[in-house]
């Protein structure tokens, strides 16, 4: 840590694009109030916030597991603070983003208009890992197979906003949108008030909403759950804080049993019919008598259900189709045919390793690009070229030229960065952002902020939590800022003309005064006077 | 509710229990140790375990019977296992239970580690009777009178009875002229309400009375059992098919009769045997609760020849 009098002295953005602060070392204008208030606090402050921060964490069991222990989430002190014109783009982006994946999917399952007209390849469709034909005709009730995607957006060198990925089968991570929240209005109250933050917490009840709307023609009232693999996932706290942020119940695959096509849970007093589940188990493991059959995650006769138009499945089984990294590459072209709108935020440039000439040039320049599996997530079998020694790159041509299908290869982008507290004081980390879209079938909503992931050690690029990722709080700016008193308050509210009703109290209470005195005074009458004080003082009589 | 969420606030009930009990009998114990001038440690430490159902082979020392019964993580019959089992029950049940009462069964258990070498266990067990006040005080303040506070108060409710019946057998521990009864009323927290009621000195068919079968006092065997009845018919509801729940009622009835109906006499003079008749009333009274709502597991294998 520096001795320098604030915070900042030491901080210098590196060659990517600093969200804080432009190359001259000037603050940009969204960053302004929390500078300010950074700067006002020593380094132990700091330090001490950011302990406090992980100990209400261990209290509220915001915590992974890391080797058999349970660590506190990592929650970096620093928000990232993302200016209103900014969101004015990004949100329109993420929405415009669902919309066409939604079109995607439903054209997929449906006529595959999108390959006759040329658009997308055949095989590029069948070959996907995540393209379920035991799902194709189903369509959902109000036609919503997306229900709630999380579309990972990154910044390059020039600041633009860049699709990095899409994630429309489970995206994870809202929990920790909502409970960074709380934690971080807690720490920082005074901020709050001052900056006009849009507020997160409203996403529980956006999704319910959606659910259910989702929910089987004719149910009015529908039962909601939401289905988790169980209490040793990784991301079971963000089932229950889900399930209990909407009000549903939390169900694993041994409490749902499917008897004549229809989803029942079993209660204490018997069963109960679900209309809707929200489910965060994977595609896989849902029913075991269409895909895994060892799975004791899921319920039988499930997709059964569904296809009966029984139950809504949300996400839709199947949805993997469409964030196969390969499809990803096509999706400017697709927003354009479906939408017939030009896309509002760009893909980052991709290699399709299938394409000869394509792969021709990657394998040449393999040291200067990232190659990612088509299928991978977090953070899993990705090659950083310039990091990699020889041997790794040698092997990953090897696995490239092997399977073309199932790599994609993309330049080295280097990630916006925010301060960050590190053990050295605040340096600039690398960041993406997860904004999350809710769908409920008549439009797209965007959550105001998102989760921003956070490469704790130093010139990392991979943001993922499995790969020793922080996050951050994302600050959207733009919400009522309005908070000032607008007069001075009179010494008396009056309600409506009428007055306070007053606190009664325990009547002897109130006298209570006076009986001490009376007491005491008989005590100076009737008793023998005070014990003769001790040696070490005391008034005497 | 769902069995499984269900069984999870069962258990919470229980075990939350269990760890403040299991404070007040080892506190106890070491008490008597202290104080009895012919104690035979080794056979009364033996003993508690016996009580305790913690199976015995060697002799026993102190620091076992704490180790076993205060510390242990892995024993559900010990305090610490006890704390962490209701914390990994409440994490199930999570969505259910308010936030208030998971944070504090979940700080109760990360503390717990800073007792585990505690040079004064009495601090401990003050430590763990406070938490567990917390822990009911915050669920009872904070739970709707639903289903979901009829199960954890179901658990709490039958493990108190079973507790108390445990305690009472420390009475006739081996190895030592036994407990005398002002003590186990305080252990109870009994003391004073008894002299309040009872109005007298503490006498053995007194003191035995008020702990067995005190219609008002909270910690009263037969209060604890007609409470878990109550709840039971509660949960039931009126028009639903009643013939396993009634058998959950049937056997804690017939425990609390027995000792509602039978001279104080006669019961103290076969305390262990009573007690143990207790136990048994309550074990069988949770299995048949598990039986009824809480359905087994059912594990279904698929495999695809069958399909």
């Amino acid at each position: 840590m520096s001795d320098a009098a604030t915070p900042w002295s030491g901080y210098t953005p590196a060659a990517a694009w600093d969200e804080a602060m432009d190359v001259d070392g000037k603050v940009r204008e969204p960053y302004r109030r929390v500078y300010a208030e950074l700067e006002r606090m020593s380094g132990d402050d700091l330090y001490s916030k950011a302990e406090a921060l992980a100990s209400t964490y261990l209290a509220q069991g915001v915590t992974f597991d890391h080797a058999g222990e349970e660590r506190p989430f990592p929650l970096d002190l620093v928000p990232r603070v993302v200016g209103s014109d900014e969101w004015d783009i990004i949100s329109p982006g993420v929405a415009q983003r669902v919309r066409t994946l939604e079109a995607f999917l439903a054209d997929v399952y449906g006529s595959q208009r999108c390959v006759t007209d040329g658009l997308v390849p055949r095989r590029l469709i069948a070959s996907s890992q995540y393209y379920y034909r035991q799902v194709a005709g189903i369509e959902p009730a109000n036609g919503v197979r997306v229900h709630v995607g999380g579309i990972d957006l990154v910044r390059d060198q020039h600041g633009i906003w860049r699709v990095l990925e899409d994630n429309v089968r489970v995206p994870s991570g809202v929990s920790y949108v909502l409970s960074n929240r709380r934690a971080m209005s807690q720490m920082f109250p005074e901020m709050f008030g001052a900056m006009g933050i849009r507020p997160v917490l409203e996403y529980s009840r956006r999704l319910r909403s959606a659910l259910a709307k989702s929910a089987p023609e004719g149910v009015d009232d529908p039962t909601i759950v939401v289905l988790t693999p169980g209490v040793y996932n990784s991301a079971y706290y963000e089932h229950s804080l889900l399930a209990r942020t909407m009000g549903v119940e939390l169900v694993e695959g041994r409490d749902l049993e499917t008897v004549n096509g229809r989803v029942y849970m079993r209660t204490t007093a018997g069963r109960r019919r679900v209309d809707v589940i929200y489910r965060r188990v994977d595609d896989d493991f849902l029913d075991p008598v269409q895909f895994r059959p060892d799975s004791a995650l899921g319920s039988p006769g499930l997709v059964n259900a569904a296809r009966l138009g029984n139950v809504t499945i949300a996400n839709a089984i199947g949805n993997g189709v469409a964030d196969d990294k390969l499809i990803y590459t096509y999706m400017p072209d697709l927003t354009r045919y479906y939408l017939d709108e030009d896309p509002i935020l760009p893909n980052v440039d991709t290699w399709r390793l299938e394409e000869p000439a394509a792969r021709e040039e990657v394998l040449d320049r393999l040291d200067e690009l990232v190659v990612k599996p088509v299928d991978g997530a977090g953070g899993k079998g990705v090659l950083i070229g310039p990091k990699a020694s020889a041997a790794e790159l040698a092997e990953a041509k090897d696995r490239i030229s092997e399977d073309p299908r199932g790599w994609i290869a993309q330049p080295v982008i280097q990630l916006s960065t925010v301060p960050t507290l590190t053990d050295d004081g605040l340096e600039p980390r690398h960041v993406d952002l997860r904004p999350f879209a809710v769908n409920d079938g008549d439009d797209v909503w965007v959550l105001p902020g998102g989760l921003t992931r956070v490469a704790l050690q130093r010139g990392q690029l991979i943001v993922n939590s499995s790969q020793g990722g922080g996050s951050k709080d994302t600050w959207v700016l733009g919400g009522v800022r309005d908070r000032a008193p607008r007069q001075a308050p009179e010494s008396k509210v009056e309600f409506g003309g009428m007055h306070a009703v007053p606190q009664a109290a325990h009547p002897e209470d109130v006298v209570a005064g006076q009986q001490a005195q009376q007491q005491q005074q008989q005590r100076e009458e009737h008793s023998e006077p005070p014990a003769e004080p001790g040696e070490d003082g005391g008034a005497s009589c | 509710m769902l069995s499984r969420i269900a069984e999870s606030l069962f258990w919470i009930g229980r075990y939350v229990e269990r760890a403040d009990n299991t404070a007040r009998l080892l506190d106890v114990h070491l008490n008597v140790l202290l104080e009895d001038p012919w104690v035979d440690e080794p056979s009364a430490n033996a003993s508690i375990l016996t009580v305790m159902s913690a199976g015995t082979e060697a002799p026993v020392t102190r620091s076992d019977v704490l180790q076993r019964l205060a510390f242990d993580r892995e024993r559900t019959s010990s305090i610490a296992g006890s704390l962490t089992a209701a914390r990994e029950n409440a994490r199930r049940a999570r969505e259910v239970i308010s936030t208030e009462v998971w944070e504090s069964l979940n700080t109760t258990r990360m503390e717990l580690s800073r007792w585990s070498q505690a040079a004064r266990p009495h601090e401990y067990f003050v430590w763990v009777r406070e938490r567990t006040a917390v822990v009911r005080g915050l669920a009872s303040a904070t739970t709707s009178r639903d289903d979901a506070w009829h199960f954890l108060e179901l658990g709490r409710s039958l493990e108190r009875a079973d507790m108390i019946a445990r305690l009472l057998m420390t009475r006739s521990l081996d190895g030592t002229t036994g407990v005398n009864w002002t003590t186990l009323l305080r252990t109870c927290s009994a003391h004073e309400a008894y002299l309040r009621t009872v109005r007298a000195l503490v006498t053995e068919e007194r003191a035995a009375e008020f702990l067995l079968v005190d219609r008002l006092f909270p910690r009263s065997i037969a209060y604890n059992l007609e409470m878990a009845e109550s709840i039971l018919t509660d949960i039931e509801g009126s028009e639903r098919s009643r013939t396993l729940a009634g058998r959950a009622q049937l056997a804690l009835g017939r425990a609390r009769t027995n000792l509602e109906y039978s001279p104080v006499r006669e019961i103290l003079d076969d305390l262990p045997g009573q007690m143990q008749a207790v136990q048994r009333a309550c074990a069988t009274a949770s299995d048949i609760i598990r039986d009824r709502y809480f359905l087994p597991d059912a594990t279904v294998v698929w495999n695809q020849e069958a399909l």
